[in-house]
């Protein structure tokens, strides 16, 4: 088992604004904007050194995408910054006219996606926004596991023309990516070769999943993890060597069944080597009020689910 | 420069041009379209600098951006008398495999548009973007754009207006419609809008009026107003009165032509109201 240390628990979300802060730094046609989500966006360096390059908006999520769509014209590169509820549900016919049909070149920055965003409870925390992202033609939907992914992806979408969907969250957990490594957006990221089962994870998700890896190393299973940060376009090269490998396949998120990160491996899957699959995922469900840790062990989003799901797909083989 | 009556028989041709299109196809919006003629008309040929050509970032120049799309025939034949793309082509407005689609959109690549539109509500925000945009690049061009009066009850276009008078987008022309009519009737039955001028002067823009704007003359003295305007502090504002159908007898005074193609008998009767003078396409 290839092993993983933890170099200290961070938000994700600082990670974007450490990328952020780089991206202001090193290029002059990136700009900001904030729907009143600043100190939670963690883009406050950024502000600071770029004062004529962010805009806040204000409580006015439509206005951010359509101001964030006519900046692309004229050179600038938008990154609009607010939580992922915000950034999606909310102003969806927005993206899907004056951004991703628009073909806008427009950075949708989106923090406490998911359970995790803890005790503001179901209207803050979104399950839905992969599967609406994901089904806009034209747009990419990205969602890194770490503070260094976090900020590797930052950086790296800067320099991809065409709307992206960067999706970050809210607690602090464990740091484990290398710091310098190469964020390639499509590229999937093989964690731990196995030969019994893969589990694809994306976002919080993937940590948990090393951790069950290794406690099903020492059931004497052996589990391949792959990293799924780029959800669209998605590494089917890099999902079917494995699960042809391995015969089954756990995929891990941090989103409802219906529409993630599963449904998309399931599509690949069944056009060409279908396999029996497990999801870890919400079940069609709100969330409710709780803290991280009790939100993931209650709706089965943490790594004895994923233990749990990995035996029980192994029965199917 | 065209003489006025140069751009008096463009605007007769524009009307023909809109008619045709959507006779053609039997569907499309004609009522919106020949109310604003003499708008696109003055703005293209006599208002805005414009480059040779087209590119998307359109630095250097004026941009304009239609948020009411529908009426899109209208948009569609000023770009093309104007150079943008050929004449021809208007003759495909609609139809499968075509740039000019039923509300405008970029996806296809049509010169001389910049943004999808037609779900209401949204060009305020984009024209927003790129007049910030133009004021980051150090250019001095203006950004012009279009609403419908029935489009402003989409509240996206209250959060534009508060964002552009709190932000000071004084390089920002943004042009009302006011034609009094919606799909379902009169903008005052559906859902009244009251004094739009008063609204937009209440959240800190420099509001004008275009009293007739189906007078040519009119309305090229009061958007060259509304230029004079910009730079100092405030988005400026023109509310500007049409009427629907303008140029049509049997079209105007009503919301019944909004979304409706005439027949072949009708167009007959729209057209003779309005003789050739720049040649059909």
């Amino acid at each position: 088992m290839t092993k993983y240390t933890d170099q200290g628990k961070q938000d994700t979300r600082s990670g974007f604004g450490a990328g952020m802060t780089e991206l202001g730094r090193t290029n002059p046609n990136v700009v900001a904007l904030c729907a009143d989500l600043v100190g939670s966006l963690k883009i406050q360096t950024f502000i600071d050194e770029n004062p004529d390059r962010f805009f806040q908006v204000g409580i006015a999520e439509a206005n951010m995408m359509g101001i964030a769509a006519g900046l692309t014209i004229g050179g600038k590169i938008p990154f609009t910054g607010t939580f992922a509820n915000f950034s999606t549900g909310r102003v969806y016919d927005q993206i899907r006219q004056s951004i991703a049909y628009s073909g806008k070149n427009v950075k949708i920055c989106a923090s406490h996606a998911g359970l995790t965003l803890g005790e503001d409870g179901a209207t803050h925390q979104i399950l839905e926004d992969v599967g609406m992202m994901k089904m806009l033609p034209g747009m990419t939907v990205i969602n890194p596991c770490d503070f260094n992914q976090t900020k590797a992806a930052t950086i790296a979408i800067a320099e991809h023309e065409g709307p992206v969907y960067l999706r970050f969250g809210r607690p602090k957990v464990a740091n484990f990516t290398p710091v310098d490594q190469k964020f390639e957006i499509g590229k999937a990221l093989m964690l731990n070769k196995g030969t019994d089962v893969t589990i694809i994870a994306t976002g919080h998700l993937v940590w948990q999943s090393l951790i069950a890896a290794e406690n099903l190393e020492n059931q004497g299973i052996s589990a391949e993890v792959i990293n799924i940060h780029t959800i669209k376009p998605l590494d089917d090269e890099a999902i079917l060597a494995s699960v042809k490998k391995t015969g089954c396949v756990v995929t891990a998120e941090e989103h409802n069944y219906l529409g993630g990160l599963g449904e998309s491996v399931s599509r690949v899957l069944s056009m060409s080597h279908p396999a029996p699959q497990e999801f870890v995922a919400t079940q069609d469900t709100f969330g409710e009020s709780g803290t991280p840790d009790q939100l993931m062990d209650k709706y089965g989003l943490n790594n004895k689910a994923i233990e749990a799901a990995v035996l029980k797909v192994l029965k199917r083989k | 420069m065209p003489n006025i009556q140069e751009l008096q028989d463009l605007v007769t041709q524009v009307r023909r041009d809109i008619l045709r299109m959507v006779h053609k196809v039997n569907s499309g919006h004609p009522g919106g379209s020949l109310g604003c003629t003499e708008f696109f008309v003055a703005l293209y040929n006599e208002v805005m600098e414009l480059k040779d050509g087209f590119d998307m970032d359109g630095i250097g120049e004026d941009l304009f951006f239609l948020s009411n799309g529908h009426i899109s025939p209208v948009f569609y034949s000023v770009l093309a008398r104007r150079g943008y793309f050929p004449v021809d082509e208007l003759n495909t407005f609609r139809l499968i495999d075509s740039r000019l689609q039923g509300h405008p959109t970029t996806h296809e690549g049509l010169p001389g548009v910049r943004v999808a539109s037609g779900s209401l509500g949204q060009g305020m925000s984009v024209a927003v973007g790129a007049a910030l945009a133009k004021k980051l690049n150090g250019d001095n061009h203006l950004v012009y754009s279009l609403h419908g009066d029935g489009e402003l009850q989409e509240g996206q276009n209250w959060e534009a207006i508060m964002y552009a008078a709190g932000n000071k987008v004084d390089n920002l022309i943004a042009t009302i419609d006011r034609n009094g009519q919606q799909i379902d009737g009169g903008t005052e039955d559906v859902l009244p809008l009251g004094d739009v001028a008063e609204k937009f002067k209440v959240f800190g823009w420099d509001v004008m009026e275009i009293e007739n704007g189906n007078n040519l003359e009119q309305v090229i003295s009061g958007l060259k107003e509304a230029k004079s305007r910009t730079g100092k502090g405030k988005p400026v504002c023109v509310v500007m009165t049409t009427e629907m159908g303008n140029g049509v007898d049997f079209m105007m005074y009503t919301h019944a032509w909004h979304g409706k193609a005439p027949s072949d008998e009708q167009l007959e009767t729209a057209l003779a109201q309005n003789p050739e003078t720049l040649g059909d396409y």
